[in-house]
C-alpha cells in the first residue's frame, strides 16, 4: 500500500509547515478569522474543514477523469455544497450551540478558497488516495494557523482556554485587564499577521 | 425610510462585511496590490450584491423557508437545508447573466469589470451577504439595502487598501513581513478605524 510511502508523508506534512493554505497559498482566509475568538469554535470549524476537504478532494478525484474541463468548476461546487450541508446538518444535530455561534460560517466553507483551489490544484490531477492525504494536510494545517489565533486571542482578549480561567484572579485584583480588541475583529488580523511574520522567518520564505 | 438609511450606514461602515465579518478576504489580499483593478472588483462586487441579495431573499421566502411552499399544496414541507447550494448556483447563474447582458449591453463596462466577474461566483462576501439576510430575517426591501451597504462597504475597503499599499512601496518593510504579513497589519489597522463608526446611530 503506498498510501503511506515517503512520497505521501511529504503530500501530507508540506502544507503543514512549508506550503500552509492559509499562511504561504494566502487561501481561505475569510473564515479563518471570524471563528477564531473562541477556541472551541475554532477546533470544531477545524473538523468542518478537514472532514470537507478530505471528503471533496477524494471524491473529486475519482470523479476526475469524468469531468469534461468545461464544467468542472459547477461539479466542485456541487460536491462540495452537498458535503457542507451534511456538515451542517451534523453540527446542527450534534452540537447545536456551537453551530449557532459559527453561524454562517460553516455555510461559508463552500466559497472557502481552500477547498475549491484543492480540488482544482490537486485532486484534479492525483488519484483518491494521495488526494485524500493532501486534503487532511491542508485542513491540518489551516487548522492549525486557526487554533493558534484563537488560542492567543481567548487568552489575551477573556483570559481564559478552552472557556477555563487561565489568568489568576490576583492579577485581575493587582489591576490587570483583559484586552479588548483582541476580541473585536483587529485583533485578529494583527494575530495573524504577527503569526505570518513568524513563520516566514522560520520556514526561511520570502516574497517580493 | 429613515431605517434603511440606518441600515444601510450600518453595513457599510460599522459592520463592513470585510472587516468586521472577515468575508472576501482572499480576493481582497490578492487583487488589492492595485488600484484600478481593485476599484473594478469593487464596484462588480457591489453589483452582484446587490442583484443576488434580493434574489436569494426571494427564492429563500417563497420556496425554502419552512411553509414556504404553502401556495404549492405543501404546507409542511421546509427545504431550508437546501440553501446553501441553491444559493451558490443563484449567485453561479447570476453572475453568468450580467456578464452577458453586460457583453451585449456596455462593452466598455464588460471589458472593465468582465475579467473580475468569474471570480466574483466564490468570493466569500456574496455567499455570505445572502446567508446573513436569512439569520437577520431581513424584508425584502432590507435585504436589498443590506446587499448593496455590503457591496458598497467591500468596496470601500479594498479601494483604500489598495491605496494603502501603493504607498507602502516606498516604505522600508522588514524582509519577512513583506506581502501577507504587513497587510495583515494595516488591515487591522483599517478595521480599527472602521471601529470609530460604532456606535453611530441614526
Amino acid at each position: 500500500m503506498a498510501l503511506f510511502s515517503k512520497k505521501s508523508k511529504v503530500v501530507l506534512n508540506d502544507p503543514l509547515m512549508n506550503n500552509n493554505p492559509i499562511t504561504l497559498q494566502v487561501l481561505g482566509i475569510c473564515s479563518a478569522l471570524a471563528v477564531t475568538v473562541k477556541m472551541d469554535t475554532a477546533v470544531v470549524m477545524t473538523l468542518a474543514v478537514v472532514a470537507v476537504l478530505s471528503v471533496s478532494n477524494t471524491v473529486i478525484a475519482m470523479l476526475r477523469n469524468f469531468i469534461p474541463s468545461k464544467v468542472r468548476i459547477i461539479v466542485q461546487l456541487a460536491v462540495i455544497a452537498s458535503l457542507v450541508i451534511l456538515t451542517d446538518q451534523i453540527l446542527q444535530a450534534y452540537m447545536y450551540d456551537i453551530s449557532k455561534q459559527l453561524s454562517v460560517f460553516v455555510g461559508l466553507i463552500i466559497t472557502n478558497c481552500i477547498v475549491m483551489g484543492r480540488a482544482e490544484a490537486f485532486a484534479m490531477q492525483n488519484p483518491p488516495g494521495k488526494s485524500f492525504l493532501d486534503g487532511l494536510g491542508n485542513g491540518l494545517g489551516y487548522g492549525m494557523i486557526l487554533i493558534a489565533v484563537s488560542f492567543f486571542r481567548e487568552l489575551l482578549g477573556s483570559g481564559t482556554v478552552f472557556g477555563f480561567q487561565i489568568i489568576p484572579d490576583s492579577f485581575y485584583a493587582a489591576g490587570y485587564e483583559n484586552m479588548g480588541l483582541m476580541v473585536l475583529s483587529p485583533g485578529a488580523f494583527i494575530i495573524l499577521g504577527l503569526i505570518v511574520w513568524v513563520q516566514r522567518i522560520v520556514a526561511k520564505i520570502e516574497e517580493d | 425610510m429613515e431605517h434603511y438609511i440606518s441600515l444601510l450606514t450600518k453595513a457599510v461602515f460599522v459592520e463592513n462585511i470585510l472587516l468586521a465579518y472577515f468575508l472576501g478576504m482572499c480576493s481582497f489580499l490578492a487583487i488589492s496590490k492595485k488600484v484600478d483593478t481593485s476599484i473594478g472588483l469593487g464596484l462588480a462586487v457591489t453589483f452582484v450584491l446587490t442583484i443576488t441579495a434580493p434574489a436569494n431573499w426571494a427564492i429563500h421566502h417563497y420556496f425554502l423557508q419552512k411553509g414556504a411552499l404553502s401556495w404549492a399544496g405543501f404546507p409542511n414541507v421546509d427545504l431550508s437545508f437546501l440553501n446553501f447550494i441553491v444559493f451558490i448556483a443563484v449567485i453561479a447563474a447570476m453572475v453568468q447573466l450580467v456578464e452577458m447582458i453586460m457583453d451585449r449591453f456596455s462593452s466598455t463596462l464588460y471589458h472593465n469589470l468582465g475579467i473580475f466577474l468569474p471570480l466574483i461566483a466564490v468570493n466569500c462576501s456574496i455567499l455570505g451577504g445572502s446567508l446573513f439576510l436569512v439569520e437577520r430575517d431581513y424584508t425584502f426591501i432590507e435585504s436589498t439595502v443590506f446587499g448593496f451597504g455590503s457591496g458598497l462597504g467591500w468596496f470601500l475597503a479594498i479601494a483604500s487598501m489598495a491605496s494603502i499599499r501603493y504607498r507602502l512601496r516606498y516604505s522600508n518593510v522588514p524582509a519577512k513581513l513583506r506581502g501577507l504579513g504587513i497587510t495583515m497589519l494595516l488591515t487591522g489597522l483599517l478595521s480599527m478605524a472602521f471601529m470609530a463608526f460604532s456606535g453611530i446611530d441614526l
